[in-house]
């Protein structure tokens, strides 16, 4: 009975792991696996017949791999770094100044939470368009740049940041900017790491909006690459499309490693789950 | 810098539909001790923090030496203030957080950036910091915890980092706002001692807020009573305990609290006590309802004294706490102090008289101000 009820969470957590993970793992399987036993159900790790430097080759000599994955590169810490930008100062007015209006616009953030992307596409989309801006690193980021999630996020975290310290700081001289970024932004490093995995992720791995804007395959993100390698192929070579799929989420789950603790810490401290 | 005085003029403050302060005038000497002391939500917190200008007033000035500082930011006033939480950096080291205050004031923007500043600052000034951080580490004896981080230090040493942070910069005058209030009762004594030794040795001003009394009454040169937006009195420690202005400073000042007696003030302006005349006759108060304040010590076993019951003892090393419950209104109850050790008037069942001398009381008429007292030369019937 004791030993079931101590392992009990472990098995019921652990079969969560396994359907997650589940098809990480047919991707890797199937990108190293020969084109006659693809849609074999064994999930024996080791192929008959290893097909792994055949797929990835053609993955990455096939397509320009690396130039989406450098679109992906530019467009995610393109959009990162204004995100972080704008939403650093606005989050810690929020959280620390006192103003009129301060409670009006924070339940506008809170407001524009609620707004999903696809609501806004046409009218963004016919704003590029008419601007000229389709088919640009920046069209691709636009809609982005400022994140009301960042913004809630932030002030969130910094709302705890004790008030004496900053006071501490108005007296040695500090300004308000300095304030924020040097004091308040790196008491919060977990909610930077939390924050950037999500962005970071989100958008290396979206397709809908650079599907929209782009139709160059010089300024493709990996995903929307991916898009066009499977149309290249005509879906038949799963091996390969796995292969491609398997290098463009490397990244990622480096990227979140490096970060767990951070992350980790970052969404318990903060309450966003 | 020289210790410069500090001058309050007509400060008010509202939160709301409240005043918080409602005119505060102080005259702050240059190197004295001020203690701003009352119960929490008096203002002394808002008037502290109004001086060091992280609070703006609603009218009033301040002034620091000659020049007035009301408009002026904090980092401008030149202040230096210690807080309650002590407020260290969390981030930087012990000699970072001592350093800041000078960093800020005496580098340029560029050479205060992390990386870059270490290429930019001129040397011959990070050594001078360096150096100025050294002597005051040295003061308050924390040299040798320079390289650590505010998290591993116990809370006397985090206070002791916040005085070497406050007094690096050589300020005009030093604010603290309760700054003893988180440590342990033995530690808070030991302080006590310290603040006031430095006190002496820097010579400077220091604005000291507290709600404990007996933190205000050990250290100041004067203490300035607040109750709600107003200073009742301001005074030494011992105008404040041997004449209290009002009856709000003679139950705040003092341990025991200073026992209180309903009494009346008569047409002739004799005062009576549980319908006794006493003696003695009321100056400059007209007739009616008033309170007679007697503190602990001034109380003593007396033969032809007031009856009381013994509630308990209560040893404190030398002095011996009383607590007797008068058996005519038993809602009253007086303290008294006397030497350990000593064999009281008790008797078998547990009831004393209680006498007082009649040149130790504090009269305080119906609108709770002090009343001079003045003794009969014949006695009354």
């Amino acid at each position: 009975m004791l030993a079931l009820r101590k392992y009990m969470p472990h098995a019921v957590l652990g079969l969560g792991a396994f359907v997650m993970l589940l098809p990480f793992y047919w991707m890797f399987l199937t990108s190293i696996r020969s084109p006659a036993e693809i849609f074999s159900v064994s999930l024996w790790p080791i192929p008959q017949k290893f097909a792994a430097v055949d797929n990835y080759s053609r993955a990455a000599g096939q397509v320009p791999m690396l130039k989406f994955m450098a679109n992906g590169v530019i467009v995610c810490f393109g959009i990162l770094i204004v995100q972080i930008l704008t939403a650093v100062p606005a989050a810690y007015a929020l959280a620390k100044l006192r103003f009129p209006g301060r409670k009006l616009l924070l339940t506008l953030i809170i407001a524009a939470l609620t707004v999903p992307i696809q609501a806004l596409a046409l009218p963004l989309f016919v704003g590029l368009a008419k601007a000229q801006m389709l088919n640009t690193y920046f069209a691709m980021m636009m809609p982005f740049l400022l994140s009301v999630f960042a913004i809630f996020l932030f002030n969130q975290s910094f709302r705890s940041y004790p008030d004496e310290i900053i006071e501490a700081a108005r007296m040695d001289g500090f300004s308000e900017l300095e304030i924020c970024w040097r004091l308040v932004l790196r008491g919060s490093l977990p909610s930077l790491a939390a924050f950037s995995v999500f962005s970071l992720v989100a958008h290396w791995n979206d397709l809908y909006w650079p599907m929209i804007v782009v139709t160059d395959t010089n300024l493709a993100p990996p995903p929307l690459g991916m898009l066009f390698f499977a149309d290249v192929e005509s879906g038949a070579n799963y091996g390969a499309l796995m292969a491609g799929a398997t290098i463009i989420t490397a990244p990622m789950v480096v990227c979140f490693l490096l970060a767990r603790k951070h992350f980790i810490a970052g969404i318990t401290m903060t309450g966003v789950k | 810098m020289q210790p410069q005085s500090v001058n309050i003029s007509g400060i008010g403050k509202g939160f709301g539909a409240d005043d918080v302060l409602k005119g505060i005038d102080l005259s702050i000497r240059p190197g004295e001790f001020l203690s701003l002391v009352g119960m929490s939500g008096c203002g002394k917190s808002t008037l502290l923090r109004i001086i060091a200008g992280l609070e703006t007033a609603d009218r009033g000035t301040i002034s620091i030496g000659n020049r007035d500082v009301t408009e002026i930011d904090p980092a401008d006033r030149n202040l230096a203030m210690v807080f309650q939480s002590y407020a260290l950096y969390p981030h930087m080291t012990v000699r970072d957080n001592i350093a800041t205050p000078l960093r800020m004031r005496r580098l340029p923007f560029f050479a205060r950036l992390p990386l870059l500043g270490r290429v930019v600052a001129k040397a011959e000034t990070l050594r001078e910091i360096d150096a100025s951080v050294r002597q005051a580490a040295d003061v308050l004896q924390i040299s040798h915890l320079l390289d650590r981080k505010p998290a591993q230090l116990s809370g006397g040493q985090r206070q002791r980092v916040a005085l070497a942070r406050a007094l690096v910069r050589s300020p005009a005058a030093f604010l603290m706002d309760e700054p003893l209030s988180n440590l342990d009762a033995k530690l808070r004594a030991h302080m006590r001692g310290e603040l006031s030794n430095l006190h002496d040795r820097l010579g400077a001003t220091f604005i000291y807020v507290t709600h404990d009394q007996i933190e205000a009454m050990t250290m100041s040169d004067r203490i300035a009573l607040m109750s709600e937006g107003r200073i009742e009195q301001l005074g030494t420690p011992d105008e404040l305990y041997q004449a209290p202005a009002t009856l709000t400073v003679a139950r705040f000042i003092g341990t025991p609290s200073i026992n209180l007696l309903p009494a009346e003030i008569d047409a002739s302006s004799n005062i009576v006590l549980f319908s006794r005349k006493l003696g003695l006759q009321a100056d400059g108060t007209s007739r009616g309802p008033a309170t007679i304040g007697i503190r602990a010590e001034d109380i003593f076993p007396a033969t032809d004294g007031i009856p009381a019951r013994v509630l308990r003892t209560e040893t404190q090393g030398a002095d011996r706490f009383v607590t007797c419950q008068l058996v005519d209104d038993t809602s009253i109850c007086l303290v008294m102090r006397e030497k350990a050790g000593t064999t009281t008037g008790v008797d078998s069942e547990g009831l004393i008289r209680l006498g007082f001398s009649k040149t130790q009381i504090h009269l305080f008429g119906s609108d709770e101000k002090r009343c001079i007292v003045r003794q009969l030369e014949q006695v009354m019937a």
